[in-house]
């Protein structure tokens, strides 16, 4: 039997040719923080088994987390998990019918945005400043 | 022209309304009830690390081991781990087409949630009964 003869099919334009907008911007980062969240709750993890372990084992996580690089996975990780909180809260905006306006929804994204940047230097700044 | 109205599915499939897998509702479901749980588990997290950054081994030990401590534990880890699996599902879904890979990463990622599930739960557990 003769292989079918394959036509390549047409496709629709892609992420590349659209000029970025505050809303598809923040859909993508929700996805991005997301999967960032989803791998650093080894970290988590790492974390409860270091304190369930002894003195050592702790001293040591808390090192990684203390050292230059441990705190800016953490300051990311603290950034992901207030931009993806945001956004699910849009979402639940978006779930009882209301925002749909191009106008209003742009706005959100852009309060969302502002207010993940403020909410994440807060924690910092308490925790490192306060407490 | 076909008729644009066509519907493919069987009388009963239609009286039934739960989608051609029968799982995408509850799927969109699950997602939203994490979500919203989410929020005040993830809060309570925040605040929980802020408030134990800078202190000691023994310190961290005992509040972690605490019921109301190792109880907001335990919910935002149910519920924070269904809610990274339905959503590196669909992360998945939308971008690995081969259907061996596809599969494949799927239940890569069930055994990831898995396995962060039972080292923290276990974790949590540990110290909680030691105490």
């Amino acid at each position: 039997m003769k292989p079918a003869i394959v036509h390549p099919r047409p496709l629709s334009p892609h992420l590349g040719i659209y000029k970025p907008m505050a809303t598809m911007v923040m859909s993508i980062l929700h996805r991005i923080t997301g999967a960032a969240l989803y791998f650093g709750t080894v970290l988590l993890a790492a974390w409860l088994i270091a304190a369930a372990t002894n003195a050592e084992a702790f001293g040591w996580i808390s090192w990684f987390f203390g050292s230059w690089v441990g705190r800016i996975v953490l300051f990311g990780y603290t950034w992901a998990l207030m931009h993806h909180m945001l956004g699910g809260v849009r979402h639940f905006v978006w779930d009882t019918g209301l925002g749909f306006d191009k106008h209003f929804a742009t706005k959100m994204a852009l309060a969302s945005a502002a207010a993940s940047v403020t909410l994440t230097l807060l924690i910092w700044a308490f925790a490192l400043l306060v407490l | 022209m076909a008729n644009l109205k066509q519907d493919f599915r069987t009388p009963l499939s239609r009286v039934n309304g739960l989608g051609s897998t029968k799982s995408g509702t509850e799927h969109f479901w699950h997602q939203r009830l994490t979500a919203l749980a989410n929020i005040p588990l993830g809060l309570f997290f925040v605040g929980l690390v802020v408030a134990l950054h800078d202190q000691p081994f023994g310190v961290v030990q005992a509040s972690l081991a605490s019921w109301p401590v190792a109880l907001g534990l335990l919910a935002l880890v149910g519920s924070g781990l269904i809610h990274m699996r339905l959503g590196m599902q669909v992360i998945i879904e939308d971008y690995v087409h081969t259907e061996f890979t596809k599969i494949a990463c799927l239940v890569l990622n069930t055994f990831f949630v898995s396995a962060i599930g039972l080292a923290s739960v276990f974790a949590i557990l540990k110290m909680a009964f030691a105490a």
